[in-house]
């Protein structure tokens, strides 16, 4: 078990690319640690470098209090699982778990012991003599997660694992991962482009974007308090309702803001929650709404918390259901609300709702919703979140 | 009314369509058939001819006969064993070939391997001259190289036969368009679990390449088993020549008998027989999957 270390990482690929622009990340020893983020992030390039196999161009890495730079794949003492989980055809299960321990110089007697255990604490007892054609997806993915246990490594490493897998297979092997990390205690740094392996798995996670570091926190943490923007829309699923408005005093004093046709005037709780937010009075700023901070509006529901929209689709998902509105306001995208790209950024016209399941609420119908403004969110216009 | 009608007429297309798929599918196999009759015939016509007593066998040529032993006899090939020393023809045929190919598998793989997968300044430029070489061929460079040679003192030698023939820029041109399509990922897993890369290559690589490694051989084994220029330029003494430069003096060794020439033929052949039919599945994915054809 080993702590990780990225001190003002760099990787710049001779054709000028910077795929990795200074990163200053520390995962602590027998963390579990998801760098997420969309195709292009820098997330993989990260995960490579810590395996070895890319060159860092500028900052140090440190595997414990090692700086491992200039080191080997192998002198890293790290196991890597690989999106295709990378079996050598060739081999059989058994000789696949006993390749490293083999490279390692193990007396044979040692590597026979660590590949029947490896392969009981995965239950591959039975597929030892098979060649990998002949085994399922969920069974590669346990070879290739058996070839990293087998040899006890400082830190596990595994780049989109189970982009391969069906639905219910990707949520069983998921599981199977973060109860073997949490068994093993060891070290682990998890790739993945989809936000509920990233919320689900980590103990904490990285977003990043563009080569960048956007927020490191516990899953719970990011959700609640996104650092920027970004970080806000990429993660839940269906993404924040992020939209401009201009953030004013209202009749009666209270700070509100424009939704539509809506005022919505911010009690004092929401207010305290974000001390910064007095000083951007009659400033431009983003609003954030998750689609379940709307709720079905009744009598009692203040008039000014209240919102009438047309419904254009449904989606029904059994316990709940997905509406999608039309918007009083244009919606920001999610990945391309970075604070450089915010007034160009593609826009929706769709507000997204998350609400109980209910047979009245139909596509093409009217819908009266209050709107829970103790979950707004708050961005300055650079992106960041106004504290 | 109508649709009895109808259904007859589909009746008779349908029939009409099958009868064409019949003849489309008699016509390709009696054209196959012709091709591989035309084909297969001198080889007939060597194997028959070796085993019929030496003066049927031009006499016959002209008939069907030719194809047909009425008595077949094996005294053709005891001739052969008697008048030459074809053991040690064929010795020097294997061993000269089977060297250029065992050399030519590690070296040519090896070099592709470099070429393919490993980062290094001047790979680019390297890799176009060593692909242009496939166009210059040995007519062209016989003389230089005959000169190198006896510079060298290697004339009448094994190792003249067989050290210009190892590397060859074809086979590292086959050998590069499969490394290439291999997956990076199963190198990168090696490294990361311990392996360099010459383990990396031949723990990995060379176990999964097999069916590149087939067509190389087989493409080798053709062209030097049949190598005749370069080993009557090279070769003075019969202890060191090859079947193709001895089947030439054998024609000419008097008496012209052409039951032995046969019977010298066929057992020339027949080890190339043998090895594409060892390699054949294994030739035959591996030219589909260079996406070369043989």
């Amino acid at each position: 078990m080993s702590s990780v270390t990225f001190q003002n990482v760099k990787k710049v690929y001779s054709n000028g690319y910077e795929a990795i622009k200074n990163l200053c990340l520390e995962i602590k020893n027998g963390e579990f640690l998801v760098f997420v983020g969309p195709s292009g992030c820098g997330k993989s390039t990260a995960l490579r470098m810590l395996a070895g196999l890319e060159d860092i161009s500028d900052g140090k890495l440190l595997i414990g209090d090692r700086v491992v730079n200039d080191q080997t794949p192998q002198q890293r003492n790290i196991a890597m699982v690989f999106q295709n989980y990378a079996l050598y055809p060739h081999m059989t299960v058994r000789q696949n778990l006993e390749f490293p321990l083999r490279m390692a110089g193990l007396p044979k007697g040692e590597i026979q012991n660590k590949v029947i255990k490896a392969a009981q604490q995965l239950g591959l007892e039975s597929l030892l003599d098979r060649k990998p054609k002949q085994l399922s997806g969920g069974q590669r993915q346990r070879v290739a997660m058996g070839r990293a246990i087998v040899r006890d490594p400082s830190v596990f490493l595994m780049d989109e694992p189970l982009s391969n897998l069906d639905a219910k297979m990707r949520t069983q092997i998921r599981t199977e991962i973060a109860d073997l990390q949490r068994q093993l205690g060891t070290t682990m740094v998890y790739v993945t482009h989809d936000q509920v392996e990233a919320m689900t798995m980590g103990d904490r996670v990285a977003v990043m974007l563009k080569g960048e570091l956007q927020q490191i926190a516990a899953p719970q943490d990011l959700y609640d308090r996104p650092a920027n923007v970004f970080v806000a829309g990429f993660m839940g699923s269906p993404a924040m309702n992020i939209f401009q408005t201009q953030l004013h005093q209202s009749e009666s004093g209270k700070l509100a803001i424009d939704f539509g046709p809506q005022t919505l005037t911010l009690d004092s709780a929401t207010v305290n929650r974000y001390r910064q937010l007095g000083h951007y009075q009659n400033q431009r700023v983003l609003a954030g709404l998750r689609p379940e901070a709307f709720y079905l509006a009744n009598t009692d529901t203040p008039i000014n918390d209240c919102l009438e929209i047309e419904i254009k689709t449904v989606e029904a998902l059994g316990h709940e259901i997905i509406v999608y509105a039309e918007s009083p306001v244009d919606m920001i995208q999610a990945e391309d609300s970075t604070s450089n790209t915010v007034a160009s950024g593609d826009k929706s016209t769709y507000l997204i709702v998350r609400l109980p399941s209910s047979p009245e609420i139909r596509t093409s119908t009217q819908l009266r919703l209050g709107v829970d403004k103790t979950k707004l969110h708050f961005f300055a216009a650079t992106g960041e979140a106004i504290e | 009314m109508k649709d009895i009608a109808n259904n007859n007429i589909k009746e008779v297309q349908g029939t009409q369509r099958q009868d064409r798929k019949l003849l489309s599918t008699i016509g390709s196999y009696l054209l196959l058939t012709v091709l591989a009759l035309l084909f297969i015939a001198p080889i007939v016509f060597m194997i028959v001819g070796s085993l019929k007593p030496d003066d049927l066998v031009l006499l016959e040529a002209g008939t069907l006969k030719a194809f047909l032993p009425e008595k077949a006899s094996f005294q053709n090939y005891w001739d052969v064993f008697e008048r030459v020393d074809f053991a040690r023809f064929f010795f020097n045929s294997l061993f000269i070939t089977g060297m250029i190919v065992l050399a030519g598998l590690l070296v040519n793989s090896l070099a592709a391997y470099a070429f393919a997968r490993l980062r290094w300044r001047g790979r680019t430029i390297l890799f176009a001259l060593v692909l242009a070489l496939m166009i210059i061929p040995l007519e062209a460079i016989a003389v230089p190289l005959f000169f190198q040679v006896t510079l060298f003192g290697w004339r009448n030698t094994y190792v003249a036969q067989i050290l210009p023939f190892i590397a060859n820029a074809f086979s590292i041109y086959l050998f590069y368009t499969f490394f290439i399509g291999l997956p990076k990922e199963l190198e990168e897993a090696a490294r990361v679990d311990g392996a360099g890369t010459i383990r990396t290559f031949f723990e990995i690589i060379v176990p999964v390449s097999l069916p590149v490694f087939a067509s190389v051989t087989i493409l080798t084994f053709l062209t030097q088993w049949g190598s005749f220029l370069w080993p009557l330029m090279v070769t003075i003494d019969e202890q060191v020549r090859p079947l193709p430069v001895a089947i030439a003096s054998f024609q000419t060794l008097p008496p012209l008998q052409w039951g032995d020439i046969m019977s010298f033929g066929v057992m020339m052949v027949a080890p190339i027989l043998i090895v594409f039919l060892v390699f054949q599945k294994w030739f035959v994915e591996g030219v589909a999957s260079t996406g070369t054809k043989g």
